[in-house]
């Protein structure tokens, strides 16, 4: 835009259109004329800018500005280096070998005193817990002792009283622990939330303990995955049928499709809640029927997920198809099949590519969607039906670890960049084709 | 001001505030049939008496929605109903405002207010005790129509009583369940808790019943639970398998063997600008009569004049009454567990 007003010709962009400007081209102008024409074509760059700037603004506020957040409070740890700073101060000094000497742990013994008097231990607890999983519960007990002793005597023996109250003290691991979480800038959330995690040493290795975020990635691809493959199957038929009927039907039966999208995301789960439950109506009817004789378990499973996704996600299927579909001339397929092609030929030959852009958007679109989902899965998945956006609301909500949660974001975000890079390299992204 | 200007401005401020515009104060507590009881001998009657708006929310306890709130300076609730399980950690972690004592009423009976309350009813300065109350398990008798089990080893006795038992998706109660099912006594079920090797011992027993276990969030899905055929046993406060059986006519069996005997308290969320409003609700929710209304749900009172208050029908289901086979919630074992413990039960449940 900024490199348009360079030329005599581009410069007059007010004037009705390409074939008035070609006419007037070759004009030489005055500089009046030029002058009016600049301010004209400022004038027209101010308007266009005012007119976006308040999605400009909604999207700084709504949009980037807390992804932005997310990335940064994903290495941003200051917790630990407000609480202990001058035990940080000393221990920046602590090689890593044996024990940090004396002063050292009893300058902490002291901090750790104060801190439980004003009731901060507990958050110290906390974060030196996600480095060195148990330390919670040693520090949170000998901040309580401490805090029974009189000042004085922590600030004089303090390191004795550490290794007296729990011999975890006289280890190495609690104190590199503290050093690690007092670093303000971190990798640790990254590493954890990739099933690593640091030795001791500060050597990177897999996690000792549960291994769990891998693992709940890797479902939540798969569940994704089954879920856009299960809308193709069920979609695209119905999109066919619905492009083959005559106007006046075709918008009467889109209605049922639409109807269930206008639908409260809550109630259709709900419903299915209803249907799927021990005495539901899906267990009730197969009992009746005498299929089966106990009722089977089918609310909070992952295939209940699936079945609830599938459902709720159809239409992001079935729009752009029908939409695709509508614009595809019938009489492709009458040449192909007047040139003898079977109509499976015929479809596979002619149709299926014309119908490719609507399949790719919706298969991107339900597939993006459902890597990300959050209520189904958390109404009907129960335990194993969790999504790897459940973990990240559970980060926030109920440990209050935002740090592994903006980890978990933001690598879900690169997920998401990743798969729709490697999409726009084998299929194209202009090949996406929303009607 | 001109009237269109006012108008204006109101305008501007119920749009602002709408989210807190009704309501004066915000109180949280269970819901189900003890947030009914609340609300009928608590909230209604200090809403009438005072004119002043409460919005009386549920929520599923635990300290994580107050802590970050309290993290964030974001604070939404004014009063909360906490278990005593909880509520040394919340204090100790600061999440909650100190209560004074003296705002406290002297009993009906004109005790003062220090001498009336049990004991463990303030122990903690973070708190005023509103009920005593415990977590028991019941079963649907129709499906154990012989005899369902008796003891917290027969409830994890899948071989004996097979089905879904449904359980509270948090270790406690749970770990200290554990262990006494795998055999440790009442008395030295926190000691040996505290140790590594009885938190493996309890994760393992826990493990023996995994896949048989449905996990529920808020107390008041127990009943429900137990009803709809989720499942066969469920672990409760009982209160609310009490209001199922009195009020609903439920053939649901209590067993209090093992019960975990607790506390709720009514706290102040640190940082509240409602702390006078908190202080008066508190101390017009904490007199002789509102705490007596509490046995509507087999709650017992915290305060002994509420006591000749209590219909004789009810005493055989306070927990109170089943004391002897029973074992105390410690609140300071898991404010100092709790995170780590916490942690680990997560990392267990998605293993």
């Amino acid at each position: 835009m900024a490199d348009a007003a360079t030329t005599p010709t581009d410069m007059r962009p007010a004037t009705p259109g390409p074939r008035a400007t070609a006419a007037t081209a070759d004009v030489a102008l005055t500089p009046a004329e030029r002058r009016a024409a600049r301010a004209e074509l400022r004038r027209n760059r101010l308007m266009a800018f005012l007119l976006v700037t308040p999605l400009l603004v909604f999207l700084t506020f709504a949009f980037i500005a807390p992804i932005a957040t997310m990335l940064f409070r994903s290495v941003h740890s200051p917790a630990v280096a407000e609480l202990i700073p001058a035990t940080l101060e000393r221990l920046s000094e602590w090689d890593g070998q044996g024990l940090p000497d004396t002063a050292t742990r009893t300058a902490f013994a002291s901090d750790l005193r104060t801190l439980f008097a004003e009731r901060r231990s507990g958050r110290l607890g906390e974060e030196i817990n996600r480095v060195l999983p148990g330390a919670s519960s040693t520090i949170q007990g000998t901040a309580r002792r401490l805090n029974a002793e009189d000042p004085d005597a922590v600030a004089a023996s303090g390191a004795e009283m550490l290794s007296a109250l729990n011999p975890a003290w006289d280890q190495p691991d609690i104190w590199r622990a503290l050093q690690r979480a007092g670093q303000v800038y971190t990798d640790r959330f990254f590493l954890t939330a990739l099933d690593l995690e640091r030795t001791p040493e500060g050597a990177i290795q897999a996690r000792t303990s549960a291994r769990i975020y891998i693992d709940l990635y890797t479902k939540t691809l798969r569940m994704a995955l089954t879920i856009t493959v299960l809308t193709i199957l069920l979609g695209y038929p119905l999109a066919f049928f619905l492009a083959q009927q005559p106007s006046g039907r075709a918008n009467m039966l889109i209605i049922f499709v639409l109807l269930p999208f206008w639908t409260s995301l809550l109630v259709r789960t709900t419903a299915w809640i209803a249907l799927l439950q021990t005495n539901g109506v899906v267990n009730s009817t197969l009992m009746a029927v005498g299929i089966i004789g106990e009722p089977l378990t089918l609310l909070y499973t992952e295939f209940a997920t699936v079945l609830a996704m599938t459902h709720i996600l159809l239409p992001f299927m079935v729009l752009p198809l029908y939409a695709v579909m509508k614009g595809i001339d019938p009489s492709y397929m009458r040449a192909a099949m007047s040139m003898g092609a079977r109509p499976i030929r015929a479809w596979w030959s002619v149709y299926l590519p014309a119908s490719l852009p609507g399949l790719s958007a919706g298969a991107m679109l339900v597939f993006i969607i459902s890597v990300g989902y959050y209520i189904t899965p958390a109404l009907v998945g129960g335990t194993d039906g969790q999504m790897i956006s459940n973990l990240i609301a559970f980060h926030m909500q109920q440990s209050n670890n935002w740090g592994l949660a903006a980890a978990l974001g933001s690598l879900l975000l690169a997920l998401i960049l990743v798969i729709y890079f490697a999409f726009d390299r084998f299929v194209g992204a202009s090949n996406i084709k929303l009607g | 001001m001109k009237p269109m200007k006012r108008l204006l401005a109101a305008t501007a401020v119920a749009a602002l505030a709408l989210p807190a515009a009704a309501q004066d104060m915000t109180v949280v507590s269970f819901g189900g049939a003890y947030g009914a009881a609340q609300r009928t001998h608590m909230i209604d009657p200090f809403m009438a008496a005072t004119g002043v708006n409460i919005l009386f929310e549920d929520y599923s306890g635990g300290i994580a929605e107050i802590k970050a709130q309290v993290e964030a300076g974001n604070i939404l609730w004014d009063v909360v109903d906490i278990e005593v399980i909880d509520l040394e950690r919340a204090c100790s972690e600061g999440l909650l405002e100190v209560i004074p004592r003296d705002i406290l009423p002297p009993g009906d009976d004109g005790t003062p207010a220090l001498e009336d309350f049990y004991p463990e009813a303030l122990a903690s300065e973070c708190g005023v005790g509103v009920i005593f109350w415990s977590t028991i398990f019941a079963y649907n008798q129709n499906v154990f129509p012989d005899g369902g089990p008796k003891t917290i080893a027969e409830l994890f006795d899948t071989e004996a009583f097979p089905g879904p038992r449904a359980l509270r998706r948090r270790p406690q109660v749970n770990m200290e369940w554990a262990l006494i099912a795998d055999g440790v006594p009442k008395d030295e079920v926190y000691a040996v808790l505290s140790t590594p090797e009885g938190q493996q011992r309890a994760f393992a027993k826990l493990d023996s019943i995994r896949d048989s276990v449905v996990w529920f969030d808020s107390w008041s899905q127990a009943p429900v639970l137990l009803n709809d055929g989720g499942a066969v046993i469920v672990q409760s406060a009982n209160g609310r398998i009490f209001d199922a059986v009195v009020q609903e006519d439920r053939p649901f069996e209590m067993v209090f063997d093992g019960q975990l005997f607790d506390l709720d308290v009514w706290a102040i969320v640190r940082g509240t600008d409602k702390i006078d409003l908190a202080h008066e609700f508190i101390a017009f929710a904490t007199g002789t009569v509102p705490l007596a209304g509490m046995q509507d749900v087999a709650y017992g009172p915290t305060r002994r004049s509420s006591n000749p208050l209590v219909d004789p029908a009810v005493v055989p289901f306070l927990p109170s009454s089943h004391i002897d086979i029973g074992l105390k919630a410690d609140g300071v074992f898991w404010a100092d567990f709790g995170e780590t413990l916490g942690e680990q039960f997560n990392e267990w449940l998605l293993r």
